[in-house]
């Protein structure tokens, strides 16, 4: 199994240049916010092993609110310009193959960033600018973007065989259709028109790190729980005191604001979500937001790997990042459908989840026990979240047209052709995967 | 909760005027303000009050450019939704969404787009005979000073079917006038309810989060606010939407022949085929509209319990059944258009439950089903439809016939009621009707409604895919556009009160 990695290489823009990084940013696009992949100036769609990739300019809209609900004084942070990327493989690889076969186009982008200066290291200068994510998640954990490639190809090249025999196909029982799909594979794949790649070994390093955190976080919990549980009435009553005394704030975005990202969403069945805001003042907001992510993280490492997120399965990859000292944080995804949608079936299905992460951002619906409230007051909520949104200037993915479910059933379709024998109801569910 | 007061709500969210089988839709533009207020202020708005033995009816509604024109400030117009501010054609994002590109795009519209948006439209309706006479009354000395009429959308009786000759307009929500539905904020539903919470249909009541849908809420200074109530969760506010709500129309045109026909050359021309397969496309037959899955043994809230015992029992044998009997879609397809349309479930699969079993289920995991909660739960979207044919019926046969030289448009003025349509109208429209991605389908939008187009990555999206029981699926492909979007828009329509309130601002 092959790892997913991501990076998200962060620096502040040179004013001056702004302009100029808009238009480059731009250039990049096929359509407004969707990256062209044979783009020159960093051709996501010639690397095999980048899933999503994204450039967005971050530019607070919402840095007055501490000012406005908790009269501190508001900082003003410089445009900063964001840099993420979800791929196969290590760190290290991906920004050595980037260099590469896109040093140049990077180049040019990051040389309209501050402390950039030419001559500068760029696989260094980026390194030392990356971000680690308090949260990654990622829908199916050792899925390559090979392996989504084949496996379409394969779904692909199946229904088209299925489709030219419709009418032999429908007189054959599930074993008949199991049995001639698999000869139909197996002769596609000589004659060189299929290809399945057989996984990779897991890197026995990955697999130690993974297997000690796997461990050792419940056992550092179980460790801290008598001191967790001394803790917990203390903590349910400053919890209580504040969702008492923060204040929500809810305007709707301007037309303005709700067209330009309109603009860039609903081109492909899979959407871009880019939101940044504050965390509220306090140890107490900042502690609570960390220990929860942290322990989401342990979730989304060993828990949810296999196609959803809770009751979400629509997110293909997202990522929480803390920003100025845990002052700020934005939060990136990449989920199937639209944005109504998306923030429907958050609500419906994991309001409880949004409120334990978000609640602790600064304007955020109010929120009762943590859990209770929040998200569940739609309106606000949603306005709220398209209030923090930013526009994502290109947006790459490496499979368009492919929703989660998709992919899900790809792998299936592609399990089921490499056994040579089903159980009755094993076969009954493949072959309704068509 | 106070009582619903029907005499301040038009007929339409509580009747669809079925015996009046003659009607027609005005739309019009403001042509002076002034004559607008006082047509308005003598206009015979039908309210829900209404007594059964009326023979006409009148509504009015308004688009945001309307109430512009009538003189409402911006600052009210500013507490309208979004989308009704924007209106249903002028954000090319909104039209993606809506799936009204291609053939469906605003530009090719007959009105609805640029200079061609209504300020209001004047449904009209009449029993057999009267329409005419109807119409020329409310045309009185005001009329043409105020409006300009710039289109008079007719309709025709079909019997009771729409245009491809399936019963219309089978399933409706039941609203909960009562308010009598207990919804939690934080609770799942665990049971698909055909009683829908008020607020879902009427501003200024509780809707199915509990809460109260944003609509105009004015100061008491406010010019015309004396003439409006105190809203219910803001005391001390006037409450403009309240006892309104959001109308969308949208001009539906089908093209029967090219239905019909092309269902008859993909079953080689055998009858009862052809019928089978109209029928898995729709979801329910063609005779009397039966659903294609069972119904279900145990009664839900809010099917059977109005009208007399025949109507109670048909409701029964129409609507009373969900798709969990169906889960491989063998029955009824997923793609069908009253699954997608309607998909009867409830916030979380699995029915009544333990307590055990649902944080297993709220964690996301107890599934063995692949396509469970892959849809949204429905009843956060829900429609009242009040829609009226057009156009020169056809039978099935008929259709089968080639068109003759000057063949006329037919279709569907598609109506619906909603409080909120980004999550009602547009929600539907976009997250189940158009998507190609409905319920774990691929490269397949709604079968009657969809627009064909390819999107991004997926060169056809013209096929429809039934399911069958222990034998791989059997696939149509290659379907044409049956239906495309010739008009429409988002109106408010007004509570009396705010009908008075229209009267008294601007002059």
């Amino acid at each position: 199994m092959t790892p997913q990695s991501h990076v998200l290489v962060i620096a502040p823009i040179k004013m001056e240049q702004e302009a100029e990084l808009r238009s480059l940013l731009e250039s990049m696009n096929s359509l407004p916010g969707q990256a062209n992949p044979d783009n020159p100036i960093v051709p996501f769609g010639h690397f095999d092993h980048i899933h999503f990739a994204r450039f967005a300019i971050l530019t607070d809209r919402t840095q007055e609110d501490i000012h406005t609900l908790y009269g501190l004084p508001s900082v003003n942070y410089p445009l900063t310009l964001a840099f993420f990327a979800d791929f196969d493989g290590t760190a290290d690889d991906f920004r050595a193959d980037l260099m590469q076969r896109a040093g140049d186009g990077l180049q040019r982008i990051f040389s309209c960033c501050q402390d950039f200066t030419p001559g500068t290291d760029l696989a260094r200068w980026m390194k030392e600018h990356e971000n680690p994510a308090a949260t990654m998640y990622m829908n199916w954990r050792g899925r390559t973007v090979t392996q989504i490639w084949q496996e379409n190809a394969l779904r692909l090249d199946l229904e088209d065989y299925l489709q030219k025999n419709q009418e032999t196909f429908s007189q054959k029982t599930q074993q008949q259709v199991h049995k001639e799909l698999r000869e139909f594979v197996t002769a596609e794949a000589y004659r060189g028109r299929l290809k399945l790649d057989k996984p990779k070994p897991t890197p026995f390093a990955w697999w130690l790190r993974n297997f000690l955190h796997f461990i050792g976080v419940p056992i550092l919990l179980v460790l801290l729980a008598p001191f967790l549980l001394l803790y917990l009435p203390i903590f349910i009553y400053q919890l209580r005191s504040r969702e008492k005394r923060d204040r929500e704030y809810a305007p709707r975005v301007s037309t303005g604001h709700e067209r330009e990202l309109g603009n860039l969403e609903d081109h492909d069945v899979t959407n871009q979500f880019t939101v940044m805001g504050g965390i509220k003042p306090g140890l107490f907001r900042r502690w609570t937001m960390s220990f929860f992510l942290w322990v989401t993280e342990y979730t989304t490492r060993h828990i949810y790997v296999r196609g959803h997120l809770a009751r979400i399965s629509t997110i293909h990859a997202a990522r929480w990042v803390f920003l100025n000292d845990k002052k700020r944080m934005v939060f990136a995804s990449n989920y199937d459908g639209s944005l109504e949608s998306y923030m429907d079936d958050f609500i419906n299905k994991v309001g409880w989840g949004l409120n334990l992460v978000f609640s602790n951002g600064i304007s955020y619906p109010t929120t009762n026990w943590l859990v209770l409230d929040g998200s569940k007051d739609e309106q606000k909520y949603k306005s709220v979240l398209r209030r923090h949104q930013l526009p994502t200037e290109v947006w790459y993915k490496a499979y368009p047209g492919l929703s989660v479910f998709d992919l899900k059933r790809n792998t299936l379709i592609r399990r089921g052709i490499e056994k040579s024998r089903m159980s009755e109801e094993e076969l009954r569910q493949w072959v309704a995967l068509f | 909760m106070p009582s619903v007061e029907y005499k301040d709500v038009q007929a339409i969210v509580r009747f669809g005027f079925g015996k009046m089988t003659e009607a027609c839709y005005l739309l019009l533009r403001v042509k002076n303000a002034p004559a607008a207020r006082a047509w308005l202020g003598n206009a015979p708005i039908t309210t829900a009050e209404s007594d059964r033995s009326l023979t006409t009816a009148l509504q009015i509604a308004f688009t945001r450019p309307g109430l512009e024109a009538l003189g409402v400030p911006q600052k009210v117009i500013d507490g309208f939704s979004t989308e009704f501010i924007s209106g249903m054609t002028s954000d090319p994002s909104r039209s993606r969404r809506l799936g009204d590109v291609g053939a469906n795009s605003p530009a090719h519209w007959q009105w609805g787009s640029n200079d061609k948006v209504p300020h209001a439209v004047v449904m009209l309706f009449a029993y057999p005979g009267q329409l005419e006479v109807w119409k020329r009354s409310i045309q009185s000395e005001f009329w043409s000073v105020a409006f300009d009429q710039f289109e008079c959308l007719p309709t025709s009786d079909m019997d009771g079917r729409e245009a491809f000759g399936f019963v219309d307009g089978i399933s409706q929500p039941d609203l909960d006038w009562q308010q009598i539905r207990e919804v939690s904020r934080n609770c799942d539903q665990l049971t698909y309810s055909n009683l829908v919470c008020l607020g879902e249909f009427l501003l200024g009541y509780s809707n199915e989060y509990r809460r109260y849908t944003d609509r105009p809420l004015l100061d008491s200074g406010d010019p015309g606010s004396e003439e409006l109530l105190e809203a219910s969760d803001h005391p001390g506010k006037k409450d403009l939407g309240l006892n309104g709500t959001y109308v969308v129309m949208r001009q539906l045109s089908q093209d029967v022949r090219g239905f019909w026909q092309f269902l008859d050359k993909a079953v080689d021309s055998r009858r009862l085929a052809r019928y089978q397969l109209a029928e898995a496309m729709v979801g329910r037959t063609i005779g009397d509209g039966a659903p294609l899955v069972p119904v279900s043994n145990s009664p839900f809230p809010g099917v059977g319990n109005r009208g007399d015992d025949t109507v109670r029992k048909q409701d029964v044998r129409l609507n009373q059944f969900t798709y969990g009997s169906d889960v491989a879609g063998t029955a009824c397809p997923f793609g069908a258009h009253i699954r997608r349309a309607n998909p009867r479930n409830a916030d979380i699969p699995g029915g009544q439950q333990g307590w055990l079993i649902h944080l297993i289920r709220i964690l996301g995991f107890g599934n063995k089903n692949l396509h469970a909660d892959l849809v949204a739960s429905t009843r956060f979207h829900r429609l009242l439809r009040r829609g009226r044919e057009y156009g020169q019926n056809l039978s099935p046969e008929e259709a089968l016939q080639p068109a003759p030289p000057n063949d006329s448009e037919r279709g569907l003025h598609f109506v619906a009621v909603n409080a909120n349509i980004q999550r009602q109208f547009e929600f539907i429209q976009n997250a189940w009707i158009m998507r190609s991605k409905f319920d774990g389908l691929s490269e397949e939008s709604d079968p009657l409604l969809g627009n064909r187009e390819a999107v991004l990555g997926c060169p056809f999206t013209n096929s429809f895919s039934l399911p069958q029981e222990g034998r791989v699926r059997r696939r149509v492909m290659d379907i044409p556009q049956f239906i495309t979007v010739r008009g429409g828009a988002y109106f408010f329509l007004p509570s009396m009160r705010a009908v008075k309130y229209l009267t008294k601002i601007g002059g």
